[in-house]
């Protein structure tokens, strides 16, 4: 088979965290960041958050909210910076620190959700 | 016959074909501030910093929870910080202007046919807008009730 | 309707001048009168020197693709009365961006050219069956797959709407990727292996960034950034499969 560049799989991780983050985010952020701060809802009790935060299933689909937004992040805000400000030429050092973060910040969420009481 | 093999003739070496000099213009590294669909594709993409900058927020939540009441009163609190709530605005119509334009643009890369014809776009869009509005919902059940 | 509207286009003498000028013609507006009929009228009557590339005057050829106050357009297809009609006294006429200019409105189109030949832009066969088989058959649905992107007229709009193509000249650019699309997507072709080094490749569709300036500015509704994203997404698809499959198919 020709031979193929590995693009493909950073695209794939960009798409697949485009449509978590598309899909998942705006309602938490509204919940979290908007409607609870400003008073038009109730902010849900520590104990029911707790109790949710129990379930493995919960804490599986909150690890994929975190985890693939990031590397969503990373690939978009690679190519954004290679034409947006034209630095190209620090192609390794970009990717490292896009990708690293994203690997980063899932390593963080993997810590947190995997020893949440 | 594979492919055929359209080699242009072999030019003498050390010969250059010349032309008069062209002018080369230079991409202005604010080529993306010159037309307005330049800046759309660009805030598009700055939508990603906003959802990132969402998943922090929500690590930080886990983390106060996992630590105790105060520390979700305090997380709390710190929503309400008028920077924070401003950048929370902000973020939410980034990310909102992410879904609207992800949900469009996702059925160039899959198109649909149907009978023979293509399914218009706006179409195969609409199944994801209703899933998106399905999973709000039931999302903002389980946490508020 | 104003009876005149002035036409401010972008002049370069390559032995004379370092950099591009502009210069100012006034042209009547006759109602039936696009950009091109303004251009002949200056070059027949005002300064015979004006130089640019035109052919068909309807639209087919690709050849008077200009910037007309900053967009790409086919100067036979973009009437004056637009401008006019909205109050403008003037219309900025310049080259295609982010291609070298060889003189005043003529650009550079050899890179674009190779661009195209090394896409393989012809049928590919493994084997070329005999005569006496026949004619290759296609249902209309198996038309319908790739005719869109088998309308491209080689006018490179697309080319001077991509900031990627600007930013990277390496980048082989929307039209080229949209012919290797319709050759792909043919049921008579079965070259997509050959051509997957050029296209699966960073300088190849993973370059673009789904922009969607070419499929806006087309005046033939190609679509090309549709045709790239779905060459990426059938990439994927391909190099999981590879995983899977170690000799199976290839992005199609």
């Amino acid at each position: 088979m020709a031979k193929q560049s590995n693009e493909a799989f950073f695209w794939m991780l960009f798409s697949a965290g485009g449509v978590v983050a598309a899909m998942l985010i705006p309602v938490q952020l509204f919940l979290f960041g908007v409607a609870i701060p400003l008073g038009w809802v109730q902010a849900p009790s520590y104990e029911h958050l707790v109790s949710l935060l129990r379930m493995p299933l919960v804490r599986i689909y909150l690890f994929v909210f975190c985890s693939l937004p990031l590397f969503h992040w990373a690939h978009r805000f690679r190519f954004t910076l290679y034409d947006g400000l034209q630095v190209k030429h620090l192609n390794e050092v970009i990717f490292t620190l896009c990708y690293g973060g994203a690997i980063a910040g899932s390593a963080v969420a993997g810590y947190l959700l995997w020893s949440a009481p | 016959m594979s492919t055929s093999t359209l080699q242009p003739p072999k030019k003498p070496s050390g010969y250059k074909p010349f032309h008069p000099r062209w002018y080369r213009p230079r991409v202005s590294v604010y080529w993306w501030l010159g037309e307005w669909h330049y800046l759309k594709f660009i805030l598009r993409e700055i939508s990603s910093v906003f959802v990132a900058w969402f998943v922090v927020e929500t690590l930080l939540l886990v983390n106060a929870l996992r630590q105790g009441p105060a520390a979700y009163e305090h997380y709390l609190k710190l929503m309400q910080n008028p920077l924070i709530l401003v950048l929370n605005v902000v973020s939410l119509f980034f990310v909102v202007f992410h879904t609207i334009t992800w949900f469009n643009l996702a059925p160039s890369a899959m198109p649909v046919r149907f009978g023979g014809k293509r399914v218009p776009d706006f179409l195969v869009a609409a199944p994801s807008y209703i899933a998106w509005i399905v999973v709000s919902v039931g999302v903002a059940w389980l946490l508020l009730r | 309707m104003a009876e005149k509207i002035t036409l401010e286009i972008a002049r370069y003498s390559p032995e004379q001048d370092e950099q591009p000028h502009y210069e100012c013609f006034e042209v009547p507006v006759h109602k039936e009168w696009v950009v091109l009929d303004a251009l002949n009228h200056v070059k027949d009557n005002v300064d015979g020197t004006l130089t640019y590339r035109w052919s068909c005057r309807m639209g087919i050829c690709g050849s008077c693709g200009m910037m007309v106050n900053g967009e790409p357009k086919l100067t036979c297809a973009t009437f004056l009365s637009h401008y006019a009609n909205q109050g403008a006294r003037k219309i900025r006429v310049e080259p295609l961006r982010y291609f070298p200019v060889v003189r005043d409105l003529v650009t550079e189109l050899s890179d674009f050219l190779n661009k195209l030949k090394k896409v393989k832009p012809w049928l590919i066969h493994e084997d070329e069956p005999p005569l006496s088989q026949g004619e290759f058959l296609q249902t209309p649905a198996q038309v319908d797959r790739y005719k869109q992107y088998s309308m491209c007229i080689n006018c490179t709009l697309c080319y001077a709407a991509c900031p990627v193509v600007g930013l990277d000249p390496v980048f082989v650019g929307p039209a080229a990727l949209a012919l290797a699309q319709r050759y792909n997507l043919d049921s008579r072709d079965q070259g997509a292996a050959e051509r997957t080094a050029l296209l699966a490749h960073p300088e190849g569709v993973w370059g673009c960034t789904f922009v969607g300036e070419c499929t806006r500015v087309c005046p033939k509704h190609v679509d090309p950034a549709g045709a790239i994203q779905q060459y990426k997404l059938a990439a994927v698809m391909s190099w999981l499969k590879s995983f899977v499959m170690p000799r199976g198919q290839d992005a199609r």
